[in-house]
């Protein structure tokens, strides 16, 4: 679905953000791209939605160059929800907000009617139709942001940071309705610091450092690498500690999940009872 | 001794419908470490405000109840004279420093105080060496990490050589391991200093072993108020859907299948040592 080739980017302010990037996302991938403050996770996501071009290198959605079609072409199959959804936001209702792009993509009266009344839904912000985006708390904005994203419905979803400011249930709903778009075949990528999310969501993760990837696979695996998680910046989740400070005992030390900690914690003390 | 006492505040924002705060009591102690959390648009960022006098001064509307903080009288004194006792760091630092260098920003407070010239040095000095970023100072603030921003956002307050500092989400926008470094800052002020803090957090995974005190909020109402242990092993603190930490959560799922630690670990090195007592043998 996205195929990054041996990209390199560098800022006019001559700051080089990617240094050599390879990474190819399958269609209907979960993906979570992490590391340190300043690594070029986010630059990297908006090379795969054309906002940012590649200084060197070459960038393939669906098969075709980035450099070759128009953002707003790209952003029909690549969409992206920005940290910040007052970066994105400005209608004087939630209604229009998530019109705007769809009458933009030249959808027709009826097909915009239906579209947004089913993102409202979607995002249990029907009650907000008529409501001015900028009367909502920063949750619910999180929200517009990204209903209006997916009533048009593209392929690959990406949302940077999507946790930054959520409660506790407010990021278990976000959790639940990430996994239900993956589920559904959305190629999903997230951009994210929150290891206790990535934690329970348990998708590819793609580790940053300076510009380079240093490591990618399952999230059981690369959470629990202590070495790599402090040359990223990141914190191993609560229960990997744990199990790391439990080693000697002979339990794995690739556990992520508070079920699965709790099923092989059980099974060894009933073990050592006999 | 208490350094915080609030009786029945009720509060509602002018031209909002809804109360805001209803029927606030709590007592902080000197010296303590609180965590103050709950659900978004819980009242948390707005109680924090009273205590630093921006409600009602700023703010305006209507403020019932009595709230005496550092000895002072909110209703009674000014901003000014509050900002001298209680400091506010932001979940943004970029929303706070403006100055070309380091040294400027966290002399700003000062300078406005009137403080002569050498005292105010020392002062700079002593915030910038508490807050590890010494090496920092001729440098200009938008041109450093989110982490060492917000160690100059402390600096700033810090130099104030207040008896409070409310954190109101610090390390939002941090990675993890620059999050853990802000709350080692905020532990040694603690600490070492005996600043009373207050810190309004979500992710207790990371913040809920520094703590002594816990604060849960919800609608306005403080519902939960307590020793950390005792507030996350609350039925009441489940059901609300706090970040309860995962250590508390593993303690639950084993005690319910049998297996019995002693005591409730908050963090994963009391885990570590409350499973080592079981499982070792």
């Amino acid at each position: 679905m996205i195929e990054v080739n041996d990209i390199y980017f560098t800022y006019p302010t001559g700051v080089e953000a990617l240094k050599g990037i390879s990474l190819t996302i399958k269609d209907g991938e979960f993906v979570a791209i992490m590391g340190q403050n300043g690594a070029g996770k986010t630059t990297l996501v908006k090379n795969f939605n054309g906002l940012l071009r590649p200084s060197k290198g070459k960038v393939l959605v669906d098969g075709v160059s980035t450099k070759d079609v128009s953002v707003a072409k790209l952003a029909r199959t690549v969409g992206f929800v920005f940290q910040n959804p007052d970066h994105q936001l400005f209608s004087e209702t939630v209604e229009e907000e998530i019109a705007f792009a769809l009458r933009n993509f030249g959808f027709d009266g009826a097909t915009v009617e239906k579209r947004v009344t089913w993102a409202l839904n979607l995002l249990d912000l029907a009650d907000y139709r008529k409501t001015s985006p900028f009367m909502l708390s920063g949750g619910e904005r999180k929200r517009v942001a990204l209903a209006s994203v997916l009533a048009w419905d593209p392929k690959v979803v990406i949302l940077d940071e999507p946790t930054i400011g959520q409660d506790h249930r407010q990021k278990e709903n976000l959790r639940q309705f990430i996994v239900q778009l993956n589920e559904q075949g959305k190629t999903v990528v997230i951009v994210t610091h929150d290891v206790e999310f990535v934690a329970e969501c348990s998708p590819r993760v793609v580790l940053m450092r300076e510009g380079r990837i240093i490591a990618d696979g399952e999230a059981k695996r690369i959470l629990t690498d202590t070495t790599l998680a402090l040359e990223a910046s990141i914190v191993p989740p609560q229960i990997a500690q744990i199990f790391h400070g439990l080693t000697f005992l002979g339990l794995p030390s690739d556990v992520i999940d508070v079920s699965e900690a709790k099923k092989i914690l059980v099974e060894y003390f009933r073990g050592s009872q006999r | 001794m208490s350094i915080i006492e609030a009786q029945c505040l009720t509060y509602t924002y002018p031209g909002a419908s809804k109360q805001s705060l209803k029927d606030v009591s709590l007592t902080i102690e000197k010296g303590e470490f609180a965590i103050l959390t709950g659900p978004s648009g819980c009242g948390k960022t707005t109680l924090c405000r009273c205590f630093n006098g921006l409600i009602p001064h700023f703010y305006a509307g209507e403020l019932r109840g009595s709230l005496k903080v550092a000895d002072q009288s909110v209703k009674e004194h000014t901003i000014g004279e509050m900002a001298k006792r209680v400091g506010l760091v932001f979940q943004n630092p970029e929303n706070q420093l403006f100055a070309l260098s380091v040294e400027k920003d966290v002399a700003f407070g000062l300078e406005n105080l009137g403080m002569p010239r050498e005292q105010m040095q020392e002062r700079v000095d002593w915030a910038l060496k508490m807050t590890g970023i010494e090496d920092l100072r001729e440098r200009a603030p938008h041109e450093l990490s989110g982490g060492q921003q917000q160690r100059v956002a402390i600096a700033s307050v810090l130099a104030m050589q207040p008896n409070i500092i409310v954190f109101d989400e610090p390390t939002s926008f941090l990675d993890p391991l620059g999050a853990q470094r802000i709350f080692e800052v905020i532990s040694d002020l603690n600490r070492k200093l005996g600043i009373t803090v207050i810190l309004v957090e979500h992710r207790l995974d990371l913040a809920a072993k520094y703590a002594g005190h816990v604060i849960i909020m919800d609608e306005g109402r403080i519902v939960l108020d307590g020793e950390p242990r005792e507030i996350f092993n609350s039925e009441q603190a489940w059901l609300l859907g706090v970040g309860i930490p995962k250590a508390v959560r593993l303690w639950r799922l084993l005690d319910e299948s049998g297996v019995a630690l002693k005591g409730v670990p908050i963090s994963s090195d009391e885990a570590i040592q409350r499973l080592k007592e079981v499982l070792w043998r």
